[in-house]
């Protein structure tokens, strides 16, 4: 029972992160739409951005967080102004192969200047103590954060790390703000507007390459925080390292609905959740085989995906 | 506009490329030409009884193995300028040509037959097993002597008996340590984390379960991972703690064990016990070092060893390549130029000119009666090209922050 519960608690962890990366798909996707394949790297470089930060001795966890956020922040738009921009309005495969293109141009760059040795990533949750559930006979199950748990000996029936359960609050209150963000706001309603019709949101005076821009923005610097999340969690960085999960929080979005903001988050979570289940009650090495399995059957009964908008097309 | 922005498309795609290529180029040149330095003579020095005869050797030294390919190509220099500057075999130089091949079984295939054309007369390598698999078949069809310092695979060295091995191969090292488990530690449960498309990985766990079943040790938990899922390893982590294991076996890489023994915090707390791709753990832990407190591996060299033989290797490796990576593939290297000397010794190779076919003939004769003292151990060679040697168990201890091996055995 314990270890169903540690490892659900740990597929809403992964799961979280993966939702953080496929909001930038989705939301990319469902402005200018095109899949922007380097969003992957980008998590990479935010990951190394910290670790460089982090390993000076000035400084502290939460600038080295915002640094690794504003670089990926740069980052993002720059790609988006020097590789996709001059390409709006080219042919759909023209700009996708562009996206492959700056994502090996990351990587090497990555490559040459760090190397391909991985390197250990210090938490941003380094010495905080986990929550422990201890049983002790008689009372009832605890909940304590104490490193020098006064159950002594007593075995934790359940261990969850800080960095889990960063991972998770984290992602959940980026997308509670991700989303009054985009229905409260005016820039947010413009995305909205601009993602159902880019003609006649510029017709009501919307600066769509401006509204672009900051979608690159967002999405590149959720790609920031879910590269110290993840790197936290899985302590270790390659200039490999965001390629994986990248083409996980892909397979997330369309999951969920590419282009729906509320599908890449429920995408993200279940794909987490079925990757660790299938893990532990399947097999461990047909993970991957049963998420795409579950893929496959979602899109054959729902081609949109489960929060996917269904589009009539005109003949 | 549609032209002019296709243009624009595959130019910066093409800039992406070249940038990445001229990356890959840039690593081989210095590679190569830190290579030229320690060689002596040159290749056309021919005839006379005497004359310098050509090594060659393949293995990746840039990509993602660089570090093994790294090791392999400057423990092999060191054995050969050491051999040179005490007058050489039987009056013959050696010349080590070092070839890349990015541990590819393509590319390492093209270094073989550009080394022919450079007068190669024997070769080293190759260092990783796949690449190794593909070039032993040209080499049993060239009769050309192949002794390969780390092809740990089985196949590595069955094309046909011009090939031998220095290290262990990967389901013998399974064996060994199931036997060394059984025999020294108290440990009778034992939980198994492996890469299932690994085949070092593998190897190394039909080894272990075949001794372990006659041994009487219990394989209770037996947990796969891929190289599509390699850094999440909680839920099997959580398995093995449930399973109720004594021991936890892992067989795999450094990379992916660093993160599991990080993962494993405060869930598993049991002895664990890993093979020889565990050495440079301590490296890449950095400064949490500390998890791999009492952690055993198996290596034939240890770079802290206090071995006198392997002292001195250390010593003069370091002096000639401070800033390389310096590890049992290294030592396997050296040993192999060694081996090599033994056997053209008792072969009485007295003749640089001798044709690869020839020299093959005698070395591969010769290779079953030499006795090698090496940095790696004792070692003798049976006709099928294995090794007959001890295993050394280390264990990882950490001092003030810092981790070095202790040799058990």
């Amino acid at each position: 029972m314990m270890s169903f519960v540690s490892y659900l608690v740990n597929g809403l962890s992964l799961g979280s992160i993966y939702a953080l990366i496929a909001l930038g798909y989705t939301m990319v996707y469902g402005i200018a739409k095109m899949l922007n394949f380097a969003h992957g790297d980008i998590i990479m470089v935010g990951g190394y951005a910290a670790l460089i930060t982090m390993a000076t001795t000035w400084c502290p966890v939460w600038l080295a967080i915002i640094i690794a956020v504003v670089v990926c922040t740069v980052l993002g738009v720059v790609i988006e102004k020097v590789a996709y921009k001059p390409l709006r309005g080219a042919p759909p495969l023209a700009v996708l192969i562009t996206a492959i293109g700056v994502s090996y141009l990351l990587q090497n760059v990555a490559l040459l200047t760090q190397s391909a040795n991985p390197k250990t990533f210090t938490s941003i949750a380094a010495g905080a103590p986990p929550f422990l559930l201890v049983f002790d006979g008689q009372a009832p199950l605890f909940f304590t954060a104490v490193k020098d748990s006064p159950y002594g000996d007593l075995k934790p029936m359940l261990t969850i790390s800080m960095e889990t359960f960063l991972a998770i609050t984290v992602s959940i209150v980026i997308m509670v703000l991700l989303t009054l963000f985009i229905n409260k706001t005016k820039a947010g309603k413009a995305m909205l507007a601009c993602s159902e019709d880019k003609g006649a949101a510029q017709l009501m005076g919307i600066n769509v390459n401006g509204t672009i821009t900051l979608t690159f923005a967002i999405g590149s610097a959720l790609a920031a925080v879910a590269a110290v999340l993840m790197c936290s969690t899985y302590p270790q960085i390659t200039p490999y390292t965001g390629s994986m999960p990248g083409i996980k929080a892909f397979v997330a979005a369309v999951f969920g609905g590419i282009g729906s903001i509320p599908g890449a988050m429920i995408g993200g979570v279940l794909l987490g959740v079925i990757e660790q289940l299938s893990k532990a009650y399947i097999s461990s090495q047909l993970s991957d085989a049963i998420v795409f399995l579950v893929l496959i059957i979602v899109l054959v009964v729902r081609p949109t995906g489960i929060m996917g908008k269904k589009i009539n097309e005109k003949v | 506009m549609k032209n002019l922005f296709k243009r624009i498309a595959a130019v910066s795609l093409a800039a992406a490329m070249t940038l990445g290529f001229a990356g890959c180029n840039g690593n081989g040149d210095s590679d190569s030409s830190g290579n030229s330095s320690g060689g002596a003579g040159n290749s056309g020095d021919v005839g006379g009884t005497s004359g310098t005869l050509v090594i060659g050797g393949i293995g990746p030294v840039t990509g993602g193995a660089a570090q093994y390919g790294v090791a392999v190509k400057n423990g092999a220099q060191l054995a050969v300028d050491e051999i040179n500057a005490a007058g050489g075999v039987n009056g013959i130089t050696l010349k080590l040509e070092f070839s890349d091949d990015e541990h590819d079984a393509e590319k390492s295939v093209n270094a073989y037959n550009s080394l022919k054309d450079k007068d190669m007369k024997l070769l080293i390598g190759t260092v990783t097993s796949a690449p190794c698999e593909a070039v032993s078949k040209e080499a049993a069809k060239d009769n050309m002597f192949l002794l390969t310092p780390s092809g740990s695979s089985v196949n590595c060295i069955t094309a046909g008996d011009n090939c031998f091995r220095m290290c262990f191969t990967d389901p013998m090292q399974g064996g060994i340590a199931a036997n060394y488990i059984a025999d020294n530690m108290s440990a009778k449960k034992i939980g198994i984390i492996y890469d299932s498309s690994d085949s070092y990985s593998t190897g190394i766990v039909t080894g272990f379960e075949e001794v372990a079943k006659e041994k009487g040790l219990e394989v209770v938990e037996k947990q796969a991972f891929t190289a599509d899922s390699k850094t999440d390893f909680s839920v099997q982590i959580q398995k093995i703690a449930d399973s109720g294991a004594e021991m936890l076996f892992l067989p795999f890489y450094y990379t992916e064990a660093a993160l599991v023994l990080q993962q494993a915090q405060g869930v598993l707390d049991i002895p664990v016990f890993g093979g020889d791709g565990l050495d440079g753990i301590i490296d890449v832990l950095g400064d949490k070092v500390d998890i791999a407190n009492g952690v055993f591996v198996m290596s034939p060299y240890a770079a802290s060893s206090p071995e006198a033989k392997s002292a001195a290797f250390t010593k003069a490796y370091q002096e000639k390549f401070p800033n390389d990576p310096l590890n049992q593939f290294a030592a396997d290297a050296y040993d192999c130029v060694y081996a090599v000397k033994l056997a053209m010794e008792k072969g009485e190779i007295k003749d640089a000119s001798i044709s690869a076919s020839e020299l093959c003939d005698k070395l591969k004769a010769a290779m079953t009666q030499i006795e090698l003292d090496g940095v790696t151990g004792l070692t003798k060679w049976a006709a099928d090209g294995e090794p007959e040697k001890a295993p050394k168990v280390l264990k990882i201890v950490v001092k003030d922050g810092k981790g070095e091996y202790e040799v058990l055995s």
